[in-house]
């Protein structure tokens, strides 16, 4: 039991945060609890702290709206939030698509796929930049929201709270496209979400550290890392992970039997000195 | 073929490092633009439905679907559940907020909870306030709009069931009486539907009797004409005020180089 802990704390804490919001903001909508209400693109704590998607707002800063005060608070909250403490950590530990994709990924695990196909990744995780800055172009040329019209997250989650519709077919495209298409397809390398906090969140606190003395090169946090292109310094430097497309899941902490990999601040004093 | 083994080895040659950057860039740019324009074809087919009704105090169409951020704050505070967020399959833009009236109308609460709740002013409090006080009677949700072929008090049976049932009685709908000729001791009692009191509530919809509702909201946009510039209500001095705002449009034509009398002669165009 104390292993089943130690092997999936950080899996079992984040399933229980997304849980957790999901039922808050089910709850809002069917029950009218007044903790968390409205969705992820903006919610209201306890009916008085905005919250506020700040990809959706920057869209519609492009389509040229009227960015409303209480909009911008909320925005603001969370922004700081991800930019000084979280990092890209609302990809996997709020978001509800994360749980799809991370099943996806399980049974391509599971089933030996990368055996299939090959490790070798045909597609770029650059591209959710070029969607990110797209959705923006469209958004300032369309005069709407571009992304929030088709986004899967807003969809499933929306979904979830408000009711659902063809939604669930969102959800199993995403699903088969992660299964069958490309490994880690949509949060990965898609999504222009998880492109804005890798963004944001490039310079945030809590950041995974790697203790080179401790490593033993079983390799398997790269195996379990959505992001492995993150751990290139596994077994060859003790250095924390600095790139902003680490979503903080930590999984590859918790694989680890060798007590090489455990969260850490990122010291500023330290980084001044190196210069990064 | 001592000719040709050089151009074999030009075919083996690695590429260049600048022809690769070239294609990479040239790659991406075309995908993107390929991947822009299917995004762009879709944003303008999800965004095209006109007949959406919208909550109480909604800015323009064009604006409200730029700044709506599809939260569901006006859903959540609708004590009625009369607000729904656009589903996949609903063929609304969607996670916009709407209602069906024939389902649930607005009730038109005096407090309208849904409108202040709204984090971006998709949905604009100043709309729906006189006088520094929230003013349900003139949200402008829609228009009632009556079938006269399926209305059954056209036809001369007596109902009254959507005059009854608006909440702005008697003046957003008025019955007006006129002769039934056909029976010849009868009157008509028709609903005659006025647009500036009408908020488009639509409990009017929700209570006609009819198998589908002979009145029915529409989008003001949809349901009401206007009349321009050039017409003016001279007798109305409010309406002579729209003068001054009116648009001036010069029409210039070429003035015909044959003299009125050659122009009509000379039929040779025509036969």
């Amino acid at each position: 039991m104390a292993t089943l802990w130690n092997n999936y704390r950080y899996l079992i804490l984040r399933r229980f945060t997304q849980v957790g919001l999901l039922v808050l903001y089910f709850g809002a909508n069917a029950w009218g609890w007044t903790v968390l209400m409205g969705n992820l693109s903006s919610s209201k704590v306890l009916g008085v702290i905005p919250l506020s998607d700040p990809f959706a707002a920057l869209q519609m800063l492009a389509a040229g709206a009227v960015i409303a005060a209480d909009l911008l608070l909320g925005v603001l909250l969370l922004t700081l939030f991800y930019f000084i403490i979280g990092g890209r950590a609302f990809c996997s530990w709020v978001c509800p698509v994360n749980m799809i994709t991370d099943s996806a990924n399980f049974l391509r695990r599971k089933l030996d796929f990368d055996r299939v196909q090959g490790i070798k990744q045909p597609a770029s995780r650059n591209i959710r930049y070029w969607v990110l800055a797209l959705s923006l172009i469209i958004s300032a040329v369309m005069g709407v929201t571009a992304f929030e019209f088709l986004s899967p997250i807003s969809m499933v989650h929306r979904g979830i709270v408000f009711g659902l519709g063809f939604g669930w077919a969102a959800m199993l495209i995403i699903f088969l496209f992660d299964l069958f298409v490309l490994k880690n397809g949509w949060c990965g390398h898609i999504c222009p979400l998880g492109g804005f906090y890798s963004i944001l969140g490039k310079f945030s606190l809590i950041r995974v550290h790697h203790t080179q003395e401790n490593c033993t090169l079983c390799m398997k946090c790269k195996v379990v890392c959505p992001e492995r292109q993150v751990l290139h310094m596994i077994g060859k430097e003790s250095l924390p992970v600095l790139s902003g497309e680490c979503t903080n899941c930590a999984r590859c902490i918790e694989v680890c039997d060798d007590d090489a990999l455990g969260f850490s601040i990122r010291n500023l004093v330290k980084n001044k000195k190196t210069g990064e | 073929m001592s000719e040709n083994r050089p151009t074999i080895k030009k075919k083996r040659q690695p590429v260049s490092d600048r022809r690769k950057f070239i294609l990479n860039m040239a790659r991406g740019a075309g995908l993107a633009s390929m991947g822009g324009f299917i995004w762009s074809a879709y944003i303008d087919e999800v965004t095209a439905s006109t007949l959406i009704l919208r909550p109480p105090g909604a800015i323009k169409e064009e604006d409200f679907l730029k700044t709506c951020i599809k939260c569901g704050l006006c859903v959540i505070a609708c004590p009625y559940d009369t607000l729904v967020l656009a589903k996949p399959g609903d063929n609304k833009p969607l996670g916009t907020p709407y209602f069906i009236p024939r389902d649930i109308p607005c009730y038109m609460c005096p407090d309208i909870p849904c409108v202040p709740v709204c984090p971006t002013g998709a949905l604009d409090e100043k709309s729906v306030t006189t006088d520094g006080v929230l003013d349900i009677n003139i949200a402008e949700m829609g228009l009632a709009v009556v079938d006269a072929d399926s209305c059954i008090a056209f036809w001369g049976i007596q109902c009254d069931a959507c005059y009854r049932a608006c909440p702005i009685l008697g003046v957003a709908i008025t019955i007006e009486y006129s002769k039934n000729e056909r029976t010849g001791k009868h009157a008509f009692m028709k609903p005659v539907v006025h647009s500036e009191a009408c908020t488009g509530c639509g409990l009017c919809e929700r209570a006609c009797v009819t198998e589908k509702p002979a009145i029915f909201v529409l989008p003001r946009e949809t349901a009401m004409g206007r009349a321009g510039d050039y017409y003016i209500k001279g007798w109305d001095k409010d309406d002579e005020k729209r003068l001054e705002n009116a648009s001036e449009i010069k029409t210039t034509t070429e003035i015909s180089k044959e003299s009125a009398v050659d122009s009509l002669n000379d039929a040779g165009d025509l036969y």
